[in-house]
């Protein structure tokens, strides 16, 4: 296992980041939360249940929905399918009218995805497509939203957008755990955050004050020693 | 000599329809699980001895006995895929793929049993004369043959373009973890492609049923004929089967009646090892058109 010893909470209505290296366990954690890893042994609470041992659907059920590293959209399914399949679960639950209003929704959240619903979604540009993913996970009117890397690939307006996104969604009242190698950009919209390291949390904290951390600076924000001891003689 | 040229299209084209509901079969299942299941033939086999249990044997009308011999048949894939699929504690493609070659051998051997060794036949599903046509003579039986298997496929286009089950078992074809993670139980979408491919196995073995001698060992070249003419259309594709399957069955046709009967199996052979050459994803690519 990639990771040991980690805690890590989110309350409801935050905006948590979770930042950190390649292979430093940051998707292996949500990979756990999804249920994607059935040998999983760490203990997993939501709304004061337990979440070990359910499939991803079950999961998605209970209102944890993932937009996954790579989005993996369904390319050949046009736009409006892959939100639609997005609200599997609750078809099945015949909630119709509650699922054409977060259709609506998702429609004015992403404004580009309402002028594509016909298209087929592989056709769409990567940051049209991360959309989507977004969208797809909302259908499920998850009350936890996880984020696996959204801003990879992206141009930096792009992913400006993507997260702005984010703070909107929050402010609807939807929780979001956030994982990024883009530190700084997570970091800048989060309440608090931490940061993983080769499997286990280095540093945890509200983000102002891991923003302002010289040990996130030299690791994560691209600055390197120099920067810290100039001027320090 | 274009009466003859006709009388040979007609008999392509039954033979055709009938690889190519089989073709779809295993397309369907090959789209949602990567897997070829070599008992699809078998299943064909059980599709037409149930016929003649139901129909000839018991004497129940016809509708009925077709209704619940692909009902039965496709909830023999049902347990198929329960107890010999899903159980599989590795499931490499290689492991599963000789499973359905065990099974294949294992319902062979239960249709001996059950059914005997002997041939046995159905009459046709109508008795009306056969049509004239420009000299050539289309029988009924063709008729219906090709009618059915265009309502299989356009009914299965349907379900997969209209209906959300349909979506979710292709969303699940497309990726099974993205369809996972998004709520769809994977796993029912698998159990219910086993359901709909060996359902349409059903289907071939009723409609072919009256024009051949049916026994317990019948499925292995229809099966292996549907295969061909799943990979001559592209494997996964629900029209490319169909029109693997018409072209093989044309194709067969006119080189039995232009050339030799002895030909008749080695051409969809010969056809296999050339799509294979020239073409390996079949004339209708899976990646290029949408599967299903």
């Amino acid at each position: 296992m990639a990771i040991k010893g980690v805690s890590l909470s989110v309350a409801e209505g935050e905006l948590v980041s979770l930042i950190g290296a390649n292979g430093s366990g940051k998707s292996t954690l949500l990979q756990a939360v999804c249920g994607l890893l059935p040998g999983w042994e760490g203990e997993l609470a939501f709304k004061n249940d337990s979440l070990k041992g359910l499939h991803p659907p079950a999961i998605v059920q209970k209102g944890i929905s993932l937009v996954p590293e790579g989005r993996l959209i369904f390319p050949p399914l046009s736009v409006l399918d892959n939100l639609k399949l997005g609200a599997y679960t609750r078809y099945r639950k015949k909630q119709h009218i509650e699922i054409a209003q977060d259709l609506e929704m998702v429609m004015t959240l992403f404004p580009v995805l309402k002028e594509r619903t016909r298209q087929a979604a592989g056709t769409l540009s990567g940051g049209e497509q991360q959309m989507l993913a977004i969208g797809r996970a909302l259908m499920a009117k998850p009350s936890l939203l996880l984020l696996d890397e959204p801003s990879m690939g992206l141009a930096p307006l792009l992913v400006d957008k993507i997260l702005k996104t984010l703070v909107q969604l929050r402010e609807n009242g939807i929780t979001i755990l956030l994982v990024e190698q883009n530190a700084q950009a997570a970091l800048k919209i989060a309440d608090r955050g931490y940061v993983l390291e080769t499997g286990r949390v280095v540093l945890q904290g509200n983000s102002e004050d891991l923003l302002a951390d010289d040990e996130v600076k030299r690791a994560y924000l691209g600055k390197d020693y120099g920067d810290f001891y100039d001027g320090r003689g | 000599m274009t009466q003859e040229l006709l009388q040979y299209l007609f008999s392509g084209i039954t033979n055709g329809a009938i690889y190519a509901v089989i073709a779809v079969g295993f397309s369907m299942l090959y789209s949602s699980t990567e897997l070829i299941n070599f008992a699809h033939g078998e299943f064909v086999m059980l599709g037409a001895m149930g016929l003649v249990t139901l129909w000839a044997g018991f004497g129940l009308p016809l509708p009925l006995a077709f209704f619940l011999t692909v009902f039965g048949v496709a909830c023999v894939g049902f347990l198929f895929e329960r107890t010999a699929i899903r159980t599989v504690r590795k499931p490499d493609h290689i492991v599963l793929i000789i499973i359905t070659v065990g099974a294949s051998i294992f319902l062979r051997g239960m249709g001996m049993l059950i059914w005997g060794k002997d041939a046995h036949s159905v009459p046709a599903f109508s008795d009306h004369p056969p049509v004239d046509l420009a000299g050539a003579k289309l029988l009924p039986q063709s008729i219906w043959i090709v009618l059915i298997a265009l309502f299989c496929a356009l009914m299965l286009h349907l379900f997969f373009r209209k209906t959300l089950t349909g979506k979710a078992m292709e969303a699940t074809a497309i990726n099974k973890k993205a369809a996972w993670l998004t709520g769809i139980p994977s796993e029912k979408m698998i159990l219910l492609a086993f359901f709909f491919s060996t359902g349409m196995g059903a289907v071939a073995g009723i409609i072919i049923a009256p024009i051949t001698m049916c026994s317990y060992d019948m499925g292995t070249m229809l099966g292996l004929k549907g295969f061909c003419a799943a990979m001559l259309g592209g494997l996964g594709s629900l029209w490319g089967s169909i029109l693997g399957g018409l072209l093989l069955g044309i194709m067969e046709s006119f080189g039995v009646g232009l050339f030799s009967s002895s030909l008749k199996d080695a051409i969809a052979f010969l056809l296999l090892l050339l799509i294979l050459y020239v073409r390996p994803g079949g004339i209708i690519m899976a990646k290029d058109a949408k599967r299903f």
